[in-house]
């Protein structure tokens, strides 16, 4: 299990390749890679904060949950923190598991929380200034699908 | 004494990041000095969405504070 928060830029690519190669026996790798969008020129930049000490425990316990939920062998998490320019990457997560579902799933359910429970405070730059930026509603929607009880296995 | 810390747009409105309070028994003593002081700021604190953590542990109500006690003000997340 490996989070990392950090303010450098990173290929996802090989953030992926090194992941798949520390696994030899994986029956399946997914991985999801979250980049800042240009929105036809709206955004110029994003500002990522976290508070340290509370933002990468916070990211452990919920890779636990996750890997213990999703019988996952490994997980990695990347997250920016600090400026980051359109067509960066912000997040990265890869999940490991014998089976495709819950390597997907894994996955899935690290993404959804990480974008509207983490520690993280997200600022857009634009033209016309800047702006504190919240989860959409469709963002704690999205929450809701890990809280309905789970279907037998 | 509490050292308070701000987080995002809360930073902003408040124009500083972290600033010591001197005699604060507990959060609700902590509150009311930052409502003396700051009221725009105690507003924007009780909001919707705003999480509270005390020594880097997230805590609801009150709760009564050490000398050197962290308190973070942390306003709605949104990560990746």
């Amino acid at each position: 299990m490996s989070v990392t928060v950090q303010t450098d830029v990173f290929d996802a690519g090989d953030a992926l390749s090194a992941f798949s190669r520390s696994l030899p026996d994986a029956g399946g790798v997914v991985s999801f890679t979250g980049i800042a969008r240009r929105d036809d020129g709206r955004t110029q930049m994003l500002e990522l904060e976290a508070y340290p000490g509370f933002t990468e425990p916070w990211i452990e316990t919920l890779v636990e949950e996750a890997r213990a939920r999703f019988s996952l062998s490994a997980v990695k998490v990347i997250h920016r923190i600090g400026p980051i320019l359109p067509g960066e990457a912000i997040v990265f997560v890869a999940t490991a598991a014998s089976h495709r579902r819950e390597a997907f799933e894994g996955a899935d359910f690290l993404m959804d929380h990480l974008k509207s429970r983490a520690p993280f405070w997200k600022k857009e730059h634009g033209p016309d200034g800047a702006r504190w930026i919240e989860p959409r509603q469709a963002d704690y929607q999205d929450l809701t699908r890990w809280t309905a009880a789970q279907p037998p296995r | 004494m509490a050292r308070v810390l701000l987080f995002g747009a809360l930073r902003d409105l408040a124009g500083w990041r972290e600033q010591f309070f001197e005699g604060v028994s507990d959060l609700t003593d902590l509150r009311s000095d930052i409502a003396r002081l700051y009221p725009e700021l105690a507003e924007a604190l009780g909001g919707p969405g705003v999480q509270v953590a005390v020594d880097k542990a997230l805590v609801r109500g009150n709760l009564a504070l050490s000398a050197q006690a962290e308190v973070a003000f942390l306003p709605p997340m949104s990560g990746g």
